[in-house]
């Protein structure tokens, strides 16, 4: 109830208020904690937007980081369990119009918060309810895109972990029945993938690409990249 | 499953039969009962396959995807201020709340912040859903254990609430209101005035099902000790909301994670239940539909004047970065996780809805009931099938 946990108002860390500061020991408290349980196993930590913490850890010590943060971090609370597919989208955001040849994509892979050196990422978080302070673990997906499943551990990454293989192919090993969850038993592919194409989006181009008429005053915004030119009135309709 | 949560499970089990007295020498053959996808208990089309031995659930397997509509791929390849079109069709019932999450994590990753007056008229919106949502919850919990008149005044009372939500965003269920730095408009003239009768009018929609449901015998005998769920089991499966306060775990995300709105300033209580049964679920519901309308008081009282927009560019460009926000909705914890990489969209947004987890509890909370209490459990657990299946 007190505005001293709000961590919403926070503007830049070198302006942030005295009661960011007793938030931030917390979780370098967790992610010290975190540290000396799991040693070399920690690849990377970061405290980010909104004072949430990052850590990345080796894809071997997925179920153990997972199991730390149970037993000794008290994160008894399974918030949810997904991956990133770090691709960036061989379609580009659909926005050709379907005449001109389509654009050129960097295929490079830039990674987020608290790096990373694979295309697959898997990401959960778990929080101890106690006071409320979250941990996002990260780890990379090796090359057979296999992890260990966190089942064990957290009952309800069961159908996380699910909806996870069948969107990404992403298995879980020791997850006790790996079978869809949203899709047909018969589909194939892996859509939230981003070589996976939206295929609504290649039948019939978006709508938006024929409707943009450029701002007064926006010429250069809308010179910038041919996107939609949205603003904040009434943009979403 | 650890050994704990499996000598948990052995209890209920075994209390569950112990309760009916069955008899395991005698040799019965089983059934599996298909239960909807389209029957009214699962609120949407949820399908539960239950294995029965007589009466009782020897094992029970949600099956959902019958609405799934891929809003995280959608996501990938719209602006930022289209995704509110299509994260308020995930709880329909509450659709404002759906949105707040999102704006606030794209404004934190843009360093924006609403101004006061629109951070306080969003908790206000943000808590009239989440009244227009539990009040139905209370008419068709009553509805599915055979009490039909309560229905009939949740749909009525609900429209009070759903007048005064379309006479401030112009729409009943789907108000895209929220915008990233603040609301699209301001409150309309008196609208406070008819939002506070309004108020009063709940509360006494609370006290009336009270009278009409919480004391009656028959539903007592239908929701007490049934569906128990232990503190330990639902933090493990990450239920959020009433279902994780009526185990006895005492968290609520508006008092112990604010996110970017003003109930740390507002007087109201966390309510908790021990017994983790249906009875409770569906009792903290109930106070938190009067917890909510007095928020909605305070909110109407104190809201302060100036603009209801920050200063935001246009054309919404959000910085890179990684941005986790996460609310308590109507029906329990709600969180997106936007992926910026400076884009018009996010890069990848994932979307944690309450009712995921909440839902997959069933296979545990089933195995051993008995089979008119499947329709106990699955009404208290309440669960929005936009919500599953996103």
């Amino acid at each position: 109830m007190s505005p001293d946990t709000d961590t919403s108002t926070t503007p830049a860390p070198d302006e942030a208020p005295a009661e960011d500061t007793v938030r931030d020991e917390v979780l370098e408290s967790m992610r010290d904690r975190l540290v000396a349980e799991l040693g070399d196993a920690v690849l990377d930590s970061e405290i980010g937007v909104g004072r949430s913490l990052w850590v990345r850890v080796t894809a071997e010590a997925w179920r153990t980081a997972g199991q730390v943060a149970r037993d000794h971090l008290g994160c008894r609370w399974f918030d949810f369990l997904s991956a990133i597919d770090w691709l960036p989208s061989p379609y580009g955001r659909y926005e050709d119009d379907g005449m001109s040849p389509p654009k050129e994509v960097d295929p490079t892979i830039v990674t987020g918060v608290a790096g990373g050196d694979t295309r697959f990422q898997v990401f959960a978080r778990v929080v101890d309810l106690s006071d409320g302070s979250g941990l996002i673990l990260k780890a990379d997906v090796p090359e057979d895109l296999t992890v260990p499943s966190w089942v064990p551990v957290y009952d309800g990454a069961d159908w996380h972990e699910r909806e996870t293989w069948e969107m990404f192919g992403i298995t879980f090993d020791g997850h006790p029945g790996l079978r869809h969850i949203y899709l047909p038993g018969d589909f194939e592919g892996n859509p939230l993938r981003k070589d996976f194409p939206l295929i609504a989006r290649i039948v019939k181009p978006w709508p938006g690409i024929i409707d943009v008429e450029p701002m007064p005053a926006e010429d250069e915004g809308a010179a910038d990249g041919d996107a939609p030119a949205e603003t904040t009135e009434g943009g979403a309709e | 499953m650890t050994a704990a949560l499996d000598r948990e499970q052995a209890r209920y089990v075994a209390a569950q039969a112990a309760d009916a007295r069955i008899n395991f020498e005698i040799e019965t053959e089983g059934m599996t009962l298909n239960l909807g996808p389209q029957h009214p208990a699962t609120h949407g089309t949820l399908r539960v396959v239950a294995k029965l031995d007589a009466e009782q659930v020897i094992s029970a397997e949600p099956i959902a995807g019958y609405m799934h509509r891929g809003y995280e791929k959608l996501s990938e390849v719209r602006t930022y201020p289209q995704v509110t079109t299509l994260v308020n069709r995930i709880d329909w019932l509450g659709s404002f709340a759906n949105e707040v999450p999102f704006i606030l994590a794209a404004e934190r990753l843009m360093d924006v912040e609403a101004p006061p007056r629109a951070q306080w008229i969003r908790t206000a919106l943000f808590e009239m859903s989440r009244i227009a949502n539990l009040v139905l919850f209370a008419g068709d919990t009553a509805l599915q254990l055979g009490g039909q008149t309560a229905a009939f005044y949740g749909f009525r009372d609900r429209e009070y609430v759903l007048n005064q939500i379309e006479a401030v965003t112009g729409g009943r269920f789907h108000p895209n209101f929220d915008r990233i730095g603040g609301l699209k408009d301001d409150l309309p003239k008196g609208w406070i005035a008819d939002t506070k009768l309004a108020m009063e009018k709940v509360r006494g929609f609370c006290d009336e099902i009270d009278e009409l449901v919480t004391g009656n015998e028959i539903f007592q005998a239908r929701t007490r000790g049934i569906g128990v769920i232990p503190g330990d089991v639902a933090m493990s499966y990450g239920l959020s909301g009433a279902n994780l306060r009526g185990s006895g775990v005492d968290f609520d995300l508006r008092r112990d994670a604010p996110s970017g709105m003003v109930h740390p300033e507002l007087d109201w209580t966390v309510h908790t239940h021990p017994d983790g049964d249906c009875f409770s679920r569906w009792w903290i519901r109930i106070q938190e539909i009067r917890e909510a309308s007095l928020m909605v008081d305070q909110c109407l009282d104190g809201l302060p004047s100036g603009p209801i927009m920050a200063k935001v560019p246009r054309i919404i460009k959000v910085p890179a970065g990684e941005a986790y926000v996460q609310t308590e909705n109507p029906l329990g914890a709600m969180g997106y996780y936007v992926v910026s990489k400076g884009d018009l969209g996010p890069f990848r947004l994932k979307i944690r809805s309450a009712s995921f987890n909440n839902v997959s509890i069933l296979p545990w909370v089933l195995r051993g009931v008995y089979v008119p209490d499947i329709v106990s459990i699955l009404a208290s657990l309440y669960f929005i099938l936009g919500d599953i299946d996103r």
